[in-house]
């Protein structure tokens, strides 16, 4: 299992189009892929449950990924949550 | 039967004559135990999702062909839903875990998803549990093997609603209804914008419409004034059937204007444009012939909210009426708040002298780290991508805030350069003129900008110095003082003389008397609202620019507007 923290840097936190490339990306990979905030763990491939947890913006996240590709999966959201200017 | 009388908000013009066919939407009876068994009940979910895949698939492609894809949008959202391992999950494990009807397991999940958006409290999320509602009921509609209810309708009808969703909408029949009528909603609702665009009459937010009309009443809808009438006598069914064909004959007619070029009779070309406050006003501008959008105030944006819009709301907003546009210019207002305008997410202090206090492009320049201005300037910088964008700064009275604003905005557009995201090439930048100062030193503003535009209601109060809601001066708030017709030459000359053009976009460039003045001066750009474009258009396609050119040359050296406007009169009398 990999792990990685970010802190939101979007303005309107994590919904919203930012939330469907994420969902749109994780749901690429085998690993399972989970979002956590808060204290409550989602499915990061699904656009309900990563909306519904509505991280704003300033607040930190984590990613965590279990399974066969959970290296290649963290590495290419992380180059998605930077280079989109989702968080750091 | 008695004529009844009800009122809702006109929400797509137009009248309508047809019988009530009611939509009752009285939620199904749905069994919590199952009957066949989890498997089965498994089974039919799981079938019942892929056709609900099917639907929205076409839906979006019908949408796409009929309306554009930003409309197909919304559909492109159901089926992310539609694909979602959280809901779909939880219903199949409901489904097992509890031994209940597929009905039921959707019902339950979907209400607890619907309730968790709405309590998060963003506009955005509310909008997607609107989305998750609409899809459940779609699966639903297949499970329990019912029509939408609307396919079974073979004759003219107007229908009458709770509420129409998005598909709903865009699967309305054209051949058989005639308008609809919706007990929720208001003018920007989707079935509403939607109404708009398919042109089909439509009255929303009429409350007693479900209670009041029965199915088959005799209804007359008028989509102009937000009226319904049941059961109308013959003489009144006459009458709006006398509207009706003519209204249809004027929409002829003007259909044939509204696809041509805007020309003089001695073939002088200028652009009509439209002014616009938010994406759902976009759809009128091309209906009445607008060749491009003269005026996007941005200020809907920020009303009546708490919290600040963020940059990717407005981003949404600006790339849409830039993508319903397509090539045709759009020329987006910076933010035009503060003074007199109350915003609840500024705070700002009362201000003893609004007008001419900390507001537009002074505010802007002022607050804490210019944050709001840039975070609106990387929503358009990033939006321009998606059309034929132009971006003006309000209020500007003094060189020094022109070049202030037009590095931050070159600043924002490197930093998205450099942080690899796509922002638009080759935007021009132009500046309202309705400050004096401005316009009298236009030609030192002119090789700075792109375009210049007249606001001609602030530029008339300030040049004037008269508030014109005040009654005892409004006499002194005068369009066609001389004073006034000079700053506009000067502005235009100054304009032409650097190759730049000049738009005028105050209440003044869509007034059938001024548009010969106007036309004279030499603006190339009249924008106004919309259902006036077609009928300016009709006006400077009978007059000849020369001529106007004459007439403007006499009313410029004139000493009263009281002699002008004699001299418009007598213009206007020769023509007719």
């Amino acid at each position: 299992m990999v792990m990685e923290t970010f802190v939101v840097t979007e303005e309107s936190g994590l919904h919203a189009r930012p939330a469907s490339v994420l969902v749109q990306t994780a749901s690429k990979f085998k690993a399972e892929l989970r979002i956590e905030y808060d204290g409550r763990s989602v499915n990061l491939k699904s656009i309900v449950g990563v909306m519904s947890l509505g991280v704003p913006q300033g607040h930190s996240f984590t990613i965590s990924s279990f399974g066969e590709d959970e290296e290649e999966a963290i590495a290419k959201l992380s180059s998605i949550i930077i280079g989109q200017g989702l968080g750091q | 039967m008695m004529l009844q009388m009800l009122k809702g908000i006109g929400a797509s013009s137009g009248i309508a004559i047809a019988k009530a066919h009611c939509l009752y939407t009285a939620a199904p009876v749905i069994e919590k135990n199952s009957r066949l068994g989890a498997g089965a009940e498994l089974e039919r979910f799981g079938a019942a999702v892929s056709l609900a895949v099917t639907q929205v698939r076409e839906l979006k492609e019908l949408t796409a062909q009929k309306l554009g894809e930003a409309e197909a949008g919304i559909f492109e959202a159901h089926l992310l839903v539609l694909d979602d391992p959280e809901l779909l999950g939880a219903v199949r494990e409901q489904i097992r875990a509890g031994e209940t009807t597929a009905e039921y397991a959707l019902q339950e999940v979907s209400q607890q998803i619907v309730e968790t958006f709405e309590s998060l409290n963003t506009e955005y999320l509310r909008e997607r549990a609107g989305d998750i509602r609409d899809v459940s009921r779609r699966i639903m509609n297949v499970l329990s093997g019912a029509a939408t209810g609307m396919k079974s309708i073979e004759q003219a009808v107007i229908i009458v609603a709770h509420d129409l969703t998005p598909s709903d909408t865009v699967q309305l029949n054209r051949e058989y209804v005639k308008g609809f009528t919706t007990v929720a909603g208001g003018t920007t609702s989707h079935s509403a914008i939607m109404a708009r665009s398919m042109e089909i009459p439509a009255v929303v937010g009429a409350a007693d419409a479900l209670q009041e009309i029965r199915q088959d009443d005799l209804l007359i809808l008028d989509g102009e004034e937000g009226v319904l009438l049941v059961n109308p006598p013959p003489e009144m069914i006459a009458e709006y059937e006398g509207k009706r064909l003519e209204l249809e004959r004027r929409k002829e007619q003007q259909a044939k204007l509204a696809a041509l070029p805007t020309l003089s009779s001695d073939g002088h070309q200028v652009e009509l444009a439209g002014n616009i406050g938010s994406p759902g006003d976009v759809a009128a501008v091309l209906q009445h012939g607008g060749e491009g959008i003269g005026l996007f105030r941005t200020e809907f944006l920020y009303m009546g909210r708490e919290e600040l819009p963020s940059e990717e709301e407005q981003f949404q907003a600006y790339r849409s009426v830039l993508e319903q546009m397509g090539d045709r210019p759009v020329v987006v207002r910076t933010i035009d708040i503060g003074g007199d305008k109350e915003l609840p997410c500024l705070k700002l202090p009362k201000e003893e002298n609004p007008f001419l206090g900390f507001r537009a492009i002074r505010l802007c320049l002022e607050t804490e780290e210019q944050a709001l201005f840039r975070t609106q300037l990387r929503a358009l910088l990033r939006a321009g991508v998606y059309g034929n964008l132009k971006i003006m700064f309000p209020m500007i009275a003094t060189l020094d805030e022109l070049r202030q604003a037009k590095a931050v905005l070159a600043q924002e557009k490197r930093k998205l350069e450099q942080a690899g995201i796509p922002a638009g090439a080759g935007i021009a930048v132009g500046m309202m003129v309705e400050i004096p100062a401005a316009a009298v030193m236009a030609d030192l503003f002119a090789p700075e900008v792109d375009f210049f535009s007249i606001g001609t209601n602030d530029l008339i109060q300030y040049t004037m110095a008269a508030d014109r809601m005040n009654s005892r001066v409004s006499y002194l708030y005068q369009p066609y003082n001389p004073a006034v017709l000079r700053l506009i030459k000067g502005v235009i000359e100054a304009a032409h003389s650097h190759g730049k053009w000049v738009g005028m976009c105050g209440e003044m460039a869509g007034n059938r008397a001024a548009i010969p003045l106007l036309l004279g001066l030499g603006l190339d750009e009249f924008s106004m609202s919309a259902p006036s474009i077609l009928a300016a258009r009709e006006c400077i396609m009978q007059l000849s620019q020369a001529g106007m050119e004459e007439l403007a040359r006499k009313a410029l050296s004139m000493g009263t507007a009281e002699e002008v406007i004699a001299l418009l009169r007598q213009e206007a009398g020769r023509r007719t």
